[in-house]
């Protein structure tokens, strides 16, 4: 048994939403498995994870159980012991590959320093040695990589470095909290696969926390399920997958949406094209080179429908929902709506037409503007308009009650929302305008995956209940499925494939959606659970 | 490669930027009634305007603004600042003069700020919300809110006068004739006083930036990795936090270097020290244009010199730095 966690409670500062973080655990990860632990955001997770390395944020603090490892209670050691465990015997990644590495320093320089603390190796072994680990974690060039800063690597290639450096001295255990959920759904894929990769070479323990069924289904050996701090349910991975027990692990499960696209009845005679985008291109200038965003972009959205534009970061998926919205000017082509050019149009002209186009912005958090009131938010863009307040405050009550929020609240602020309440206020804030086009980027990708079901459901039946047409943005594919109706995929400023979501997402022919959709964590599994 | 080609473009900003202070300055001066001639006659007790007129040809204070300012700035490019009325000296000779004096006081006195203001903040930062950074803060607040000329006189009061323990004023003892290590001693003594005054306001807000950037950064990722590896507290703090806490002081260092210059004009008149800040005192005194013109020549060069050596430091320190970004 590598590591076994027995009665943990984890106690929380004065003052928080709950006095336990984590309450009466009790967990074990066998010396060659991959145990997932499943949660939504608050269930403790992390924080259990944090305990272990006793890297916990101040004030939070373990107050009973014992964490064994190797038949040690890590809860007892001192600091200095304590050290000499964390990196050497248990190594740990986190999720954000983008700042989890430090900046100043040389990547190779940054996995070097493990070996310094640890081991007395000279200084010519360990660079052999952490060559030889870049190497294993299949980066094309390890020399480049140990040479380079941080910010000169993608992604996927810091995720790697990560990697190296918490297997830098071959650890029994090795903690992964989230370690993918920042990355692209083809790079996730990869690092899925060498994280099992190196788990079964190195034959080790690895404690494997994420939000994501997908991921669990394609990785887990067991798996354990956190609600509020509590164990909910464990067990082996086809069990819990398949016939899970709990109500609230079948909840979660459920809410996992298909990559199928449901059976829509046909869309009625489908209707003109309300927005055309006709060979629309978009080039910035950046560090002196020239930087594609988008080339010869053509598509349509008809009214009533929803178009679906899925890619990976740095596709152009982003760049043209905000031409769309004219926050950014496009080089060449044409943007129509309703047959009218807006890239044409001056800024006069486009304040007559702003409202027909409006946009549902990716991140809940930052969106609103944390010292106005809600009400005054959505109250905003008519009132700018010309509309009287006295006409202005009544709509957007109903609006509030439109997004399934109570009418009374628009007199409190932002922070006093939940991300997926907070989604519904910049929902109503785009509705306020009367819009015929509907822009969402990105508008669950922020959420839990429970409240993303609601909010989905709810875009779904406010577009049936005023005929809205949607351009959906989003990385997703299965997002992409449950709720659009055509779907063009992207890669690199370029359309690569358009078609009906349930000829796209299911056979796919261009080799790049191919890839894509064959990278979507937990595919086959759901794939049975469906049929 | 890539801070050399960060130097070249830095530099050819600095020049048109120098170019707009001298312009601005010598046409600033032009409005003022008076010139140094006005101001030597008033001292000779004369009003007779064939010698003024014979004066202002010798020194070529003549001729319309326009001229006066092409042969300027023509002289310029010689290194040629003009000469004197006051001192009848060329001015480049008195700067070069006084110059050294006020670089040492700043010099010492940004340093020091820098370095204490880094160690304390640290400190603070370490012990945030505990005795020991309210007290920091405290006494850090009282720093900044007290008046640097207040500090120096308080200062003279106690060390000077009452103690006796440090000279009041002058930058070496004259009388005692020091050579080599003696009068390098007998000037740093003499520099104790002035630094101190001069280095207290920014000591207090190196404190301020170093505490709450380090606060900022020990609450990155980043930070949490160095812990996972194992590292030693003392070696997180150094070798990943305090790198990347020191940017926004490098930036707080080139913005303040001509602050300081300002300050250095008010600690050189309390404590007698001849330097370029009670030069440019005196220069506006007795209307010396040359003089003030040269100062401002130098002063400008030494901030832009400054913020040029500062830019660099921050790209070598950090990597992100692009050339021409």
């Amino acid at each position: 048994m590598a590591l076994s966690i027995e009665n943990l409670s984890v106690r929380l500062p004065r003052h928080a939403d709950r006095d336990y973080a984590v309450r009466d655990l009790s967990l074990n990860v066998g010396d060659n498995e991959i145990v997932c632990v499943v949660g939504e955001s608050g269930s403790g997770k992390s924080i259990m994870a944090s305990s272990i390395l006793r890297l916990l944020p101040e004030g939070v603090t373990p107050e009973a159980g014992r964490i064994l490892f190797e038949g040690e209670d890590l809860l007892r050691f001192p600091p200095h012991a304590m050290r000499s465990i964390r990196g050497a015997r248990i190594g740990m990644i986190f999720q954000d590959p983008m700042t989890a590495l430090n900046p100043l320093h040389r990547v190779g320089d940054q996995i070097a320093e493990t070996f310094r603390i640890h081991t007395t190796l000279p200084q010519a072994d360990i660079r052999a040695r952490v060559l030889d680990l870049l190497g294993q974690m299949h980066l094309p060039d390890p020399a480049r990589a140990a040479r380079a800063y941080p910010h000169e690597l993608s992604g996927g290639q810091r995720q790697r470095a990560m990697i190296a450096m918490a297997l830098a001295l071959e650890p029994k255990l090795l903690i992964a909290d989230e370690p993918t959920t920042a990355l692209d759904v083809t790079t996730q894929a990869q690092i899925l696969s060498l994280i099992r990769e190196l788990q079964q070479r190195n034959r080790m323990g690895v404690l494997f926390i994420t939000h994501d069924f997908g991921v669990v289904a394609e990785i887990a050996t067991r798996i354990a399920v956190m609600r509020h701090g509590v164990l909910v349910e464990e067990g082996s991975a086809a069990k819990v997958l398949e016939a899970p027990e709990h109500p609230y692990t079948r909840e979660l499960i459920a809410a996992v949406p298909s990559l199928k696209p449901p059976s829509k009845e046909p869309l009625q005679p489908l209707g003109q094209a309300v927005l055309s985008i006709v060979d629309v291109s978009k080039t910035y200038r950046q560090k002196g080179r020239d930087v594609a965003a988008l080339k010869n972009v053509t598509l349509a959205l008809r009214r009533g429908s929803t178009l679906g534009i899925v890619g990976e970061s740095g596709s152009g998926k982003s760049t043209l929902a905000r031409c769309i919205v004219r926050l950014l000017t496009t080089d060449s082509g044409a943007i129509e709506v309703d047959g009218a050019n807006i890239t044409t149009m001056t800024t006069v002209e486009w304040r007559k037409n702003v409202r027909r186009v409006q946009m549902v912005f990716q991140d809940p958090y930052a969106s609103l503007n944390p010292r106005r009131k809600v009400g005054d938010l959505v109250a905003q863009g008519p009132l700018i308009h010309g509309a009287k307040a006295a006409d202005v405050y009544p709509r957007v009550r109903d609006l509030f009650a439109l997004v399934g929020l109570d009418p009374a609240a628009v007199d409190r602020y932002p922070h006093e929302f939940s991300g997926g309440q907070r989604q519904r206020i910049g929902l109503a804030r785009a509705l306020a305008m009367d819009p015929d086009i509907l822009v969402a980027d990105e508008p669950v990708s922020a959420l839990d995956v429970s409240v993303q079901a609601q909010v989905l459901t709810l875009i779904a039946d406010i577009q049936r209940k005023l005929g809205l047409s949607v351009v959906f943005i989003t990385h997703d594919l299965r997002v992409a499925a449950q709720i659009c109706d055509r779907v063009a995929i992207m890669q690199g400023g370029r359309v690569v494939e358009e078609g009906m979501a349930a000829d796209v997402l299911v056979a796919p022919q261009h080799p790049y959606s191919q890839a894509l959709v064959a990278a979507v964590p937990g595919r086959r599994w759901h794939a049975e659970t469906d049929v | 490669m890539r801070i050399l080609r960060l130097a070249l473009r830095r530099l050819a900003v600095s020049l048109p930027c120098m170019l707009i202070i001298l312009l601005g300055l010598f046409l600033l001066l032009q409005l003022a009634p008076g010139d140094a001639i006005d101001a030597l006659m008033g001292q000779m007790g004369s009003s007779d305007t064939a010698l003024a007129e014979t004066l202002r040809q010798q020194y070529g204070l003549g001729g319309g603004v326009a001229t006066r300012l092409a042969v300027y700035l023509f002289n310029l490019l010689r290194l040629d600042l003009g000469f004197s009325v006051a001192y009848n000296q060329p001015v480049l000779t008195v700067i070069l003069q006084r110059l050294p004096v006020t670089l040492l006081l700043m010099v010492s006195a940004l340093s020091f700020a820098f370095a204490a203001g880094m160690v304390v903040g640290v400190l603070a930062a370490r012990r945030v919300n505990r005795w020991p950074d309210t007290l920091i803060s405290m006494l850090v607040l009282i720093f900044y809110a007290t008046p640097s000329f207040w500090i120096g006189l308080m200062g003279i009061l106690i060390f000077a006068v009452k103690l006796n323990w440090l000279p009041s004023g002058g930058i070496s003892d004259l009388s005692a004739g020091f050579t080599g290590l003696r009068l390098v001693l007998d000037t740093a003594v003499h520099l104790i006083l002035p630094t101190m005054t001069l280095a207290l306001i920014y000591f207090a807000i190196y404190v301020r930036i170093t505490r709450a950037s380090m606060l900022e950064v020990m609450t990155l990722d980043f930070i949490r990795t160095a812990r996972a590896k194992g590292l030693k507290e003392g070696a997180v703090l150094v070798r990943h936090a305090l790198r990347n806490a020191l940017l926004p002081m490098v930036t707080i260092l080139g913005l303040q270097a001509g602050a300081m210059l300002g300050g250095a004009v008010v600690v050189e008149s309390v404590f007698t020290l001849p330097g370029l800040g009670r030069l440019a005192h005196e220069a506006v005194i007795q209307r010396d244009l040359n003089m003030l013109l040269g100062i401002v020549f130098m002063s400008s060069l030494l901030v832009i010199a400054i913020n040029f050596i500062v830019d660099l430091v921050y790209a070598r320190i950090d990597p992100r730095i692009e050339a021409n970004g």
